[in-house]
């Protein structure tokens, strides 16, 4: 690729389709979700989003997707470092099982995981004994993200820890330092860029995720009712300014999320001299 | 960590280094890594055949052979059978035109492609009504000339293009920039037609690549809820597709059957996983052989 003309045939033809397809299938309908949203007044728009259902949906989603990303950063980084680093018999199925939550669609995500931790259910059992509810609660939210955010931090941290320079943590240790100083001086600043970009990568899914979720939740107003949920109660109560206007107010906050992520990601680089 | 090193030298993927073989620490977080794949992977799959033959064999044949779910059988492979062939001529283009070609936008149609990834399925399916529904900017006329989109299947295939859209061009875009043009360049200048360019060089090259996208978009495109459960209206017998039929089966204490049901799903899950692994082998071998 470079800046000459190019031999190569097919560009006006294959730029002609993929500008096509894309205005059709995203430009459109992300166009269409703005002037939807631009019919309102403001009054109207603060009126929407400032009801105090709408705004409890917002915390339920927020504060479930991000616990769940961060519960991954640690899940993700050990399955990863196993994986990578230590001999496992069945290596190769243990890893191809990471995909599962990519692969597995999300409604019998859902029941089964419904059915697994309802007070009755084989891991729900014990959690009731110790007086704790997983279904129908916001913990019960958080454990359907963490099954479907798992694989996004697996898979980014993965690669960055097989080019690791294993002589630098060699070099560590000979040189006097602890595991733990190894570790956190060596081995954990090339890591941070990928866990911040499987944790936003799992947190912008966990923020819009639907199917595994409703089942588990409960769906009870103020309490475990998620965005994604409202917008399709809106919908189906032909509310369609109201829905389109908290759709747009989620994609606009989890863009917003997604720019100071990856503003973060961007600041430990430069501190950590590595791209 | 420059690319070029990456080529050259594949990752070691096993041995450990001398530095971190305590053997307790190694066995401690092998026996967790190995109980967090357990408890989050394997045992809800695990669930999903025992629920399913809970009420026993028969029950479960009955829900499998019902004819409403044979419906939502032949509605999904219809979506399906659209969208994954469009959607791979799509990739096929984007990333000829994205990984070939400089070009003004380049970046920001790259965005726009990778898009539908960061936005809720609910938001996917919800647009579609804005723009085709009884009260959107085109529902009254499609509807009016006897095509309705909304509530049927032209608005399942919509919404199952749109979440579908990223996967195979985003698995093409950097295996041909990895792969450059050279011999792109090279048969053209020696007089080869743009087809027998494509089908002689370009596709054997990409073909592990496209293969791993298209059965992603696939597994996806037979599997999505959210978008179609927004534009399907969930009517049994004529809109409803495996994934939905599950969850309506579901709502209505039929257990069992959901989770028979489901087991169809379940199963694609695992053949997708199956053919993934595979091709990811056949990938690293292709790779190897061309860098050795």
């Amino acid at each position: 690729m470079s800046q000459r003309r190019s031999l190569l045939p097919g560009f006006g033809l294959s730029l002609g389709v993929t500008v096509f397809t894309v205005s059709l299938l995203v430009l459109i309908p992300l166009v269409a979700l703005v002037t939807k949203s631009a019919e309102l007044s403001l009054g109207e728009l603060w009126h929407t989003l400032a009801d105090r259902r709408v705004l409890a949906a917002f915390r339920v989603s927020f504060s479930t997707a991000f616990a769940a990303a961060f519960f991954n950063l640690f899940l993700g980084l050990i399955v990863a470092w196993v994986l990578v680093r230590y001999p496992l018999p069945l290596k190769r199925a243990w890893d191809s099982l990471i995909d599962l939550p990519f692969a597995l669609p999300t409604a019998v995500a859902g029941i089964v995981l419904t059915t697994l931790y309802s007070p009755n259910g084989w891991l729900g059992q014990f959690f009731a004994e110790l007086g704790i509810r997983v279904a129908f609660t916001p913990l019960g939210i958080t454990i359907a993200l963490i099954f479907i955010g798992l694989p996004f931090v697996v898979r980014t941290v993965e690669p960055v820890l097989q080019d690791l320079d294993r002589q630098q943590e060699e070099a560590s240790t000979s040189l006097g330092a602890s595991r733990w100083q190894t570790f956190r001086r060596v081995l954990l600043p090339p890591l941070v860029p990928a866990l911040l970009t499987g944790f936003s990568l799992a947190f912008a899914r966990g923020l819009g995720e639907y199917g595994s979720v409703i089942f588990i939740a409960g769906n009870m107003p103020m309490k475990s009712e998620i965005v994604p949920l409202l917008i399709v109660t809106k919908l189906e109560q032909y509310n369609y300014p109201g829905a389109t206007v908290i759709a747009l107010a989620s994609l606009v906050v989890a863009f917003v999320m997604l720019l100071i992520i990856n503003g973060l990601q961007q600041w430990t680089r430069q501190r950590t001299g590595r791209d | 960590m420059s690319t070029t090193q990456n080529i050259l030298r594949p990752a070691p993927r096993t041995g450990t280094a001398p530095t971190e073989s305590i053997p307790w620490v190694r066995y401690a977080l092998s026996a967790l890594a190995l109980l967090i794949i357990a408890l989050f992977l394997i045992l809800p799959l695990v669930a999903v055949l025992f629920e399913a033959f809970r009420e026993g064999v028969g029950a479960y044949v009955d829900a499998i052979t019902d004819p409403y779910t044979g419906h939502a059988i032949l509605l999904t492979l219809i979506t399906a059978l659209t969208c994954v062939p469009l959607n791979t001529l799509f990739g096929i283009a984007a990333a000829w035109c994205i990984a070939r070609f400089q070009f003004p936008g380049r970046s920001l149609l790259t965005t726009l492609i990778d898009l539908p990834f960061s936005v809720s399925p609910v938001i996917a399916g919800l647009v579609f009504i804005l723009i085709f529904g009884s009260q959107g900017w085109f529902g009254g006329w499609f509807a009016a000339h006897g095509f309705p989109i909304i509530f049927a299947l032209p608005g399942i295939v919509l919404a199952t293009m749109f979440v579908t859209l990223p996967f195979v061009a985003r698995e093409l875009i950097p295996l041909m920039q990895e792969q450059g043009s050279e011999q792109e360049e090279a048969s053209i200048m020696l007089g080869a037609s743009a087809w027998r360019m494509f089908w002689t060089i370009t596709l054997p090259r990409i073909k592990w690549g496209l293969l791993y996208g298209v059965i992603l978009c696939n597994a996806r495109a037979m599997g999505e809820f959210g978008a179609v459960s927004v534009v399907s209206g969930h009517i049994r017998g004529a809109t409803n597709t495996l994934p939905l039929h599950v969850e309506i089966l579901y709502n209505e204490y039929q257990f069992s059957a959901a989770f028979a049901v489901a087991t169809l799903l379940a199963g694609l899950a695992i053949v997708t996983l199956i053919i993934k692994s595979i091709v990811e082998w056949r990938q690293q071998r292709q790779w190897e052989n061309a860098s050795s």
